[in-house]
């Protein structure tokens, strides 16, 4: 069988060594203006302190960092090239205007210490984009100064700890279902809570009766992602919000699933406590290769008092300050106010859709996961068939036999012209394929997408070895990550 | 909705592939009570032209970049070469993931392996990783990293330690049992070496001191590492403002360095997204936390890049990771990893140098009317200048002129009194200086002669 790939092709890519390898002595990308004050003597001003050499950095003209950076740009799959259905990853489409107002002159260029009678701009964005975020998850009041979702779930459990201590006893351990995202566990641990965990039942759904039975006075709360990381809506979600309250404990959602729920249902109405948000999944904002995030917390009235410090508020003659007068407070988790330049991106993003736009998002997310689901069922293991909301997922079960596991399908798959799945992930299911197509594709890109998941399974039945060895068509084959780990080099060194 | 790439058409066949009837249907696991049955209260769908509007409209009232400022104290204001945004606005790199498949990210991976070889030319460490959230995160991760690599649990800080990383680091230091112990300051802004020496126990996992630090001072690093090290504990520095590396000897003798690189090319922004970035030696790359590029080859012998040393990492090692950190600051690190290509080993210096040159001529000037704080030790480009007036007033009035003075320091440490830390760097005009100078002595001109006719009244 000659498998038919429709979506890609084969075309020359430039080759491009280190920067380093490029510099030589007396290239420049640079031009500083006259100095307008007097020289100094650097030796006498700065004494010992003065340094005297760069070492090898590098020395390179404009022209060949253009070249540069723009080659290696070219070996990157992105989202602006083609469907990228990392599952629980939300890699939707980001809105260019979102770029463009961040580039705003006052808006990219405000420093955060500048006074806040030339701050209400910014001041503005903060206070809009957190009401509109409060009104989206239904909760009573919001941060945003967390930088990323692990930093958020580190501001919601300090939140949860102060609010124990506050009743007198901080509690001892968390409730972190064996479904769940490995920054949580890794949080609680940070947090100094004991993690324990709690299985799933069948279905893929938080045990009820081993909640039930788990629960008592030393969990300060469960930290639940709804929908789970199998795309699963945890159906029993006012049961679990019933019996942590009723021993006094919260309800911490992680809001990485969001994209299946905005304009649909709001966690604040089911029961959440806290719950962090990914601005760079859900709202949008590029990830620009890893990051920069933003994580905002969101939380019940009851929290409020121990929000990270400072919280905008307004004034009486209708100006908006910050205040750094909240003595309850958990404290300060980042610098100046968060990562800004994000809120700008969301809340444009918000503004592009209105509230029929990001009801019609997340419908057309959960329906492509849906069309996928239908479209793979058969060729591939579902081991949950319990209905899928924005990602499905699916395991190497029947390709095992042949001796694949999900890596080399996803690895194969990039051959087609796609960015793979996430692999391997969640734990609970062995050999994971986890897809989330996110509401940026189009019928013909998911068909695409489809028609090459079931010529991959063709190939493990025919050819399994060519499965095995793939990818094909990349610059470079699959890399030695043992070795790379054994024996780390971690920074370009020049040759002795 | 414009984002959305399906007709009508598309969604019925969909819909009809998958058997239902309508969309709804989709949404039945959610029980009903909580469904949604009423639009979000927020307001309609806007045009790509409203949405400009809007923030041109919060740009206006943001100060428009109208201002010339003073204010450094974390966020650096340093000309950002045009190819920066440019390169970072493909969207190979805008909008990639984490590069796990390293098949198709070589091009994020080899740029991160060179922004963490220049980190360590520049910070004179081993080993660099791929980012932190931003300098104040850095830090409190790198001081958890010394705890875990002592076994000891106690930190001395300097009071010079900017003061927001001061709160960042209590607020992670609460919960783990961390017990933070302060160093004040001297008369030459250096921290005070006897106090923190007796502030020292064999319970202290490490020291933290920034260089410069938040008044721009300048650390004896050399002293403080034998200090540090002569009772067993690690020295952890922290670096606020990048671009002093193009001409202050880095801190060498420190066993971690947590880094801000915003000054590198990253926008103000009103405080973020910045650069986190920690450093240090070899042998302690295992306890880093945070991505790692690492160098390897592929099955025909080929350089490649991939992430590695992962088992520190939260996604394999879950509550017994090195942190919870997942997402950094990759696009962030790109914009730096421009900025340090495009001045590279000569221009960094000679950016230094002018930010150095500029500083010291500003501070001799404010010298010459108000007080300048902490001259006897080096400084790199913010000095303490201290007034009779408030500085608060003063600001108001320099406002007026369309500057923004000095940070006033009343609020973070109230011992200094009338004082404001003001920085100046390669773009801060010789003209802006005079201006800004010429105001601070028109005040102390006012409040020397509503003394003197305050003596006169009580003479009279």
């Amino acid at each position: 069988m000659k498998p038919v790939i429709r979506k890609a092709t084969l075309q020359v890519n430039q080759n491009e060594g280190l920067i380093f390898e490029k510099s030589s002595a007396g290239k420049a990308a640079w031009k500083l203006p006259p100095l307008d004050v007097p020289e100094v003597d650097t030796a006498q001003l700065l004494g010992a302190s003065e340094r005297k050499d760069l070492g090898n950095m590098p020395e390179v003209s404009e022209i060949e960092i253009i070249r540069h950076f723009t080659r290696m740009s070219t070996w990157n799959y992105a989202i602006d090239l083609g469907m990228y259905p990392l599952g629980s990853c939300t890699m939707k489409y980001n809105p260019r205007v979102n770029e463009a107002v961040a580039r705003v002159e006052g808006i990219a260029n405000g420093h955060p210490y500048q006074p806040e009678k030339i701050s209400q701009g910014a001041l503005q964005i903060i206070k809009t984009l957190s009401e509109q975020l409060i009104e989206i998850t239904g909760m009573d009041a919001i941060t945003l100064q967390p930088a990323a979702g692990a930093h958020g779930e580190m501001t919601g459990l300090l939140m949860v700890r102060a609010y124990h201590e506050s009743k007198g006893n901080a509690r001892k351990k968390i409730l972190i279902p064996d479904s769940a995202h490995g920054t949580n566990p890794a949080t609680a641990a940070m947090v100094n809570y004991a993690v324990e965990n709690l299985k799933s039942d069948s279905r893929g759904m938080v045990d009820i009766a081993a909640l039930a039975a788990q629960m008592n006075e030393d969990v300060a709360a469960l930290m639940l992602t709804n929908p789970n990381t199998l795309g699963v809506f945890e159906q029993d979600i006012h049961k679990i919000a019933d019996i942590l309250h009723a021993k006094g404990g919260l309800l911490y959602m992680d809001g990485a699933n969001m994209n299946a729920l905005v304009g649909k249902v709001r966690p604040g109405d089911f029961g959440v406590d806290v719950m962090h948000l990914n601005l760079h999944k859900t709202f949008s904002t590029p990830h620009g290769g890893g990051g920069p995030g933003s994580g905002p917390v969101a939380i019940k009235k009851a929290l409020e008092p121990f929000l990270p410090k400072p919280v905008v508020t307004m004034k009486p003659d209708g100006t908006l300050a910050f205040d750094y007068d909240r003595p309850q407070s958990v404290g300060r988790v980042r610098s100046f106010y968060g990562n800004f330049g994000m809120f700008v991106r969301a809340l444009a993003y918000i503004q592009a859709n209105g509230p029929d736009g990001l009801r019609q998002t997340t419908e057309d997310a959960v329906l492509n996961a849906n069309y996928i689901r239908e479209g793979l069922e058969g060729t591939y293991d579902l081991p949950y068939s319990t209905p899928t909301m924005h990602e499905v997922v699916f395991s190497d079960k029947l390709q095992l036999k042949k001796g694949v596991r999900t890596m080399d399908i996803a690895k194969r798959l990039i051959d087609y012209g796609f960015h793979p799945y996430t692999t391997a992930f969640p734990l609970i299911v062995p050999g994971a394929l986890m897809i989330e197509p996110t509401e940026s594709e189009s019928k013909e890109e998911m068909d695409l997408f489809i028609d090459a998941m079931k010529s991959i399974a063709e190939e493990v039945e025919e050819d399994p070895q060519k499965v095995l060895d793939a990818p094909h068509s990349t610059r470079i084959s699959r890399l030695d990550e043992t070795a790379a780990a054994r024996k780390p080099v971690l920074r370009w060194k020049p040759a002795q | 909705m414009r984002y959305l790439p399906k007709s009508p058409a598309d969604r019925e066949a969909m819909l009809k592939a998958i058997g239902l009837r309508s969309v709804d249907d989709l949404f039945a696991p959610i029980p009903a009570e909580y469904r949604l049955t009423r639009d979000l209260n927020i307001p309609r769908q806007m045009a790509e032209s409203e949405i400009v509007d809007f923030f041109r409209q919060r740009s206006r009232e943001n100060g428009d970049g109208g201002y010339t400022s003073f204010l450094g104290a974390g966020a650096y204001s340093h000309y950002r070469p045009v190819v920066i945004d440019s390169l970072i606005s493909r969207g190979e790199f805008l909008t990639a993931y984490t590069p796990y498949q390293a098949e198709i990210s070589q091009g994020t991976l080899q740029s991160i392996f060179e922004f963490q070889t220049m980190i360590c030319e520049l910070t004179g460490m081993e080993v660099a990783n791929a980012s932190m959230y931003d300098g104040s995160t850095a830090a409190a991760e790198a001081v958890m990293m010394a705890v875990r690599l002592t076994g000891r649990r106690s930190v001395v800080v300097a009071r010079s330690l900017h003061p927001e990383y001061r709160e960042v680091l209590a607020t992670y230091a609460t919960h783990q049992g961390m017990p933070l112990s302060v160093a004040g300051f001297r008369d030459d802004g250096r921290v005070n070496l006897s106090e923190l020496e007796k502030s020292i126990t064999p319970e202290t996992a490490c020291v933290l001191v920034q260089s410069p630090n938040f008044f721009g001072t300048i650390e004896d690093v050399a002293a403080v590492a034998e200090i540090a090290h002569k009772h067993g504990a690690m020295l952890v520095v922290s670096i606020a403002e990048a671009v002093s590396l193009g001409i202050v000897e880095p801190p060498r003798h420190a066993d971690v360095i947590a880094m801000e690189a915003q000054s590198f090319g990253v926008p103000l922004g009103f405080g973020g997204p910045y650069c986190g970035v920690i450093a240090t030696r070899e042998k302690y790359v295992r306890q880093m936390p945070g991505r790692l590029v690492g160098q390897t080859v592929d099955k025909q012998g080929r350089r490649g890049f991939v992430l590695t040393l992962a088992t520190r990492e939260q996604h394999i090692r879950r509550e017994k990771a090195t942190s919870n950190i997942c997402t950094n600051q990759a696009l962030v690190a790109l914009m730096v990893n421009i900025f340090m290509t495009v001045y590279g080993k000569v221009g960094l210096k000679e950016l230094a140098k002018q930010n150095l040159a500029k500083t010291a001529y500003a501070a001799a000037q404010f010298a010459k009317h108000g007080k300048a704080l902490f001259a006897a030790a080096p400084r790199f480009n913010e000095f303490v200048v201290q007034t009779s007036e408030d500085p608060d007033a003063i600001n108001s009035r320099l406002l007026g002129h369309k500057i923004v003075g000095g940070l006033p320091l009343k609020k973070f440490y109230p011992e200094l009194g009338n004082a404001a830390l003001w920085c100046c760097t390669e773009l801060t005009t010789r003209s802006a200086i005079d201006t800004a100078v010429g105001l601070v002595a028109e005040s102390e001109r006012s409040v020397r002669s509503s003394k003197e006719e305050d003596v006169e009244e009580v003479a009279r």
